[in-house]
């Protein structure tokens, strides 16, 4: 028996359903002498903006128990860099193309950018960022139900490509931002970003980060991730990428179970470059042994007492 | 496509405290070992299963001969700690080598500065066995050391550089060998007694000491490279974590600056191209 891993999202089509998450991929290239790049679902790339951005002051990434804080600032060349430098290597991998998008202050540069990403063949669909906690604009987007359906809404209109939103678990609600999101028209839901997050030097007095809050990611968020995918998963028709802590096989399965039709992994690729290939060859095991033949029968699939 | 950088296990052939929390780990790594650079690091997985520490280690390379890479390191905290309980016969995980390393200048007539602080000796060994099989094309070729440590008992590898023929001079903060103060002052004592040949300064150590000696270097018109240290969550240029601020050769407004990566761009730079500030 093979099983078949093949899931779709909107009209993106994908030959398996293990991503990589937007920021811990880099731009593809400095994974290539790890894995071949080729068997990735697909690529999402670090977000991008309009204008290159330099990110926040370093120290930038600090270890937490089971985790990491990050406070980066989306540092990244900008779209003109990125379309001349980078989209020509992401092209000729063959696998499709997920850019992360992000503005800081002026919601109409997601306009902008999604207008120019559209018109590129290799782009097969656009992740907007609005949940990165690392801005100077504290209020996020992906906090506010009614700003979260004007901007999914505006950037539904100006690109046909699919169009994934990724959502904070920074929130009280996350299943009224995903209603909005959905009601905007976005095909998919990416969660969750980073949780906010802090860690001090008892000896200096001082944070850990030059930002002092950061984002925390690892095996330590993946409870609440998954419990938000799970509450999501009920409430929205839209399927879920699923993140955060995502390690090993066991912990991607857990995904699909609480309902995300898709995974990616994120800061595992840090510890060990090679785990993506790793977890596609153990889901297609996974779904061997217990007699599954499309990974999508798992989705949604936890069994509770009644 | 010949890979530049290799991810695998590798056997650990001795582990042994040098002496007080120092230890020197050697690995059979034949990759890593006939790509490595002086300069060049590796991240290590200090955990096993349980994913804790979730973070690898970097480490740089200590020399590289014959098949095996060696790996000088102090334990600072729980990484450095589990490493010490490695035995021979078990396994390592690395990823290897990395970073640009130093670019070591024409086997010709110039002589060679290295300026050690703490740990720094550890990438600084490397260079000088790499520079003696310069010296051995080149009998011109003087190679000085300078070593600071904290006292007598921190001092590290001073048995080895001299064995390759090096010029050692030693500076202890508390006198307990060698000249008592810092480094850098022995080093300006040097260089203001250097009347010709420009020598090219290699240096690794605190980043207080790296800049220092950006300043000896300027003033004296020397080359100078070092090897920076940052906190680094993948070591492989794809989290954008460990930059440090440089100068920006296309800079328009006099403050303009451009973070580099020290894993990737790094970890060696030119001294006049980093930007020093506060943090
Ligand atoms: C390019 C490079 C080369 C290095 N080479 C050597 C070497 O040859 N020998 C050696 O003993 N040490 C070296 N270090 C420092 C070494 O990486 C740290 O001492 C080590 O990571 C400490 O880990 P720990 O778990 O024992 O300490 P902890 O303090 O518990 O570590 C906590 C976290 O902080 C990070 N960290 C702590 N100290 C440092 C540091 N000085 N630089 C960067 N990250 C740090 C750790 O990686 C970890 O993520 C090097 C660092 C870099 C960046
Ligand atoms: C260093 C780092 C940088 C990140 N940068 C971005 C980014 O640019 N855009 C984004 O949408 N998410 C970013 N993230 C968040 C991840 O994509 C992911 O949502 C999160 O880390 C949770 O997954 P994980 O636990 O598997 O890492 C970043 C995470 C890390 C650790
Ligand atoms: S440590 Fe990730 S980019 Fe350098």
């Amino acid at each position: 028996m093979k099983p078949n891993l093949s899931i779709s999202i909107g009209k993106l089509k994908l030959k398996n359903p293990v991503l990589v998450a937007s920021g811990t991929f880099g731009y593809g290239e400095e994974f290539e002498d790890f894995i071949n790049l080729k068997e990735l679902g697909a690529i999402v790339t670090k977000t991008i903006t309009l204008k290159p951005r330099q990110g926040n002051f370093p120290p930038r990434t600090c270890e937490t128990p089971a985790g990491m804080l990050n406070s980066i600032g989306l540092e990244n060349p900008g779209l003109d860099v990125f379309i001349k430098e980078k989209v020509p290597y992401l092209a000729r991998i063959g696998v499709p193309l997920i850019v992360s998008i992000a503005s800081e202050y002026d919601p109409g540069e997601f306009l902008s950018v999604s207008r120019r990403l559209d018109k590129i063949r290799a782009v097969c669909a656009i992740e907007l960022n609005i949940s990165c906690p690392n801005l100077k604009n504290k209020k996020l987007i992906a906090q506010d139900p009614a700003a979260t359906y004007r901007l999914v809404s505006k950037v539904r209109r100006v690109t046909g490509k699919a169009l994934i939103t990724k959502l904070s678990p920074n929130v009280t609600c996350i299943t009224d931002i995903a209603s909005a999101a959905e009601k905007a028209g976005s095909d998919a839901l990416s969660l969750i970003n980073t949780l906010g997050g802090m860690s001090i030097d008892t000896r200096a007095r001082k944070p850990k980060l030059a930002s002092i809050c950061g984002g925390l990611s690892g095996p330590s968020i993946r409870p609440v991730a998954l419990k938000m995918v799970w509450e999501v998963y009920q409430k929205t028709e839209l399927p879920i990428i699923g993140m955060g802590g995502i390690i090993d096989t066991p912990s991607a399965l857990e995904f699909f179970i609480a309902g995300a039709s898709a995974v990616a992994v994120g800061t595992a690729n840090f510890v060990n470059p090679g785990i993506v290939p790793e977890i596609i060859r153990g889901l297609k095991e996974y779904c061997r042994g217990h007699k599954i033949n499309s990974i999508k029968e798992l989705t949604g699939s936890l069994r509770c007492q009644d | 496509m010949k890979k530049k950088t290799l991810q695998r296990n590798f056997k650990v052939i001795a582990n042994n405290k040098v002496k007080d929390n120092y230890f020197k780990l050697v690995l059979a790594a034949a990759g890593i070992s006939s790509m490595a650079r002086p300069g060049q690091f590796v991240m290590i997985e200090t955990s096993s299963t349980a994913f804790a520490p979730l973070l690898r280690r970097p480490m740089s390379i200590h020399s590289a001969q014959k098949g095996r890479i060696e790996i000088l390191y102090e334990t600072v905290g729980e990484g450095s700690r589990i490493l010490t309980q490695k035995r021979p016969g078990e396994h390592l995980n690395l990823i290897g080598p990395l970073g640009n390393g130093f670019e070591i200048a024409d086997p010709g007539d110039r002589n060679s500065i290295l300026v050690a602080g703490g740990m720094g000796v550890a990438p600084l060994l490397f260079l000088a066995e790499k520079l003696v099989e310069h010296k051995s094309k080149n009998a011109r070729v003087r190679i000085r050391v300078f070593i600071g440590a904290k006292t007598a008992g921190h001092l590290l590898c001073e048995k080895e550089f001299k064995s390759l023929g090096c010029d050692v001079k030693i500076a202890t903060d508390d006198g307990t060998k060698g000249f008592k103060g810092w480094v850098t002052e022995l080093l300006e004592e040097t260089l203001s007694g250097i009347a010709t040949a420009m020598p090219r300064i290699y240096t690794c150590g605190p980043m207080s000491m790296l800049e220092s000696i950006a300043g000896l270097a300027s003033e004296y018109g020397m080359a100078a490279y070092g090897s920076f240290e940052a906190h680094m969550a993948c070591g492989i240029g794809a989290c954008m974590g460990c930059v440090i601020r440089t100068q920006d050769e296309k800079r328009k407004e006099r403050n303009d600056f451009v973070y580099r990566r020290v894993c990737k761009e790094g970890p060696v730079f030119q001294l006049n191209q980093v930007i020093w500030g506060e943090e």
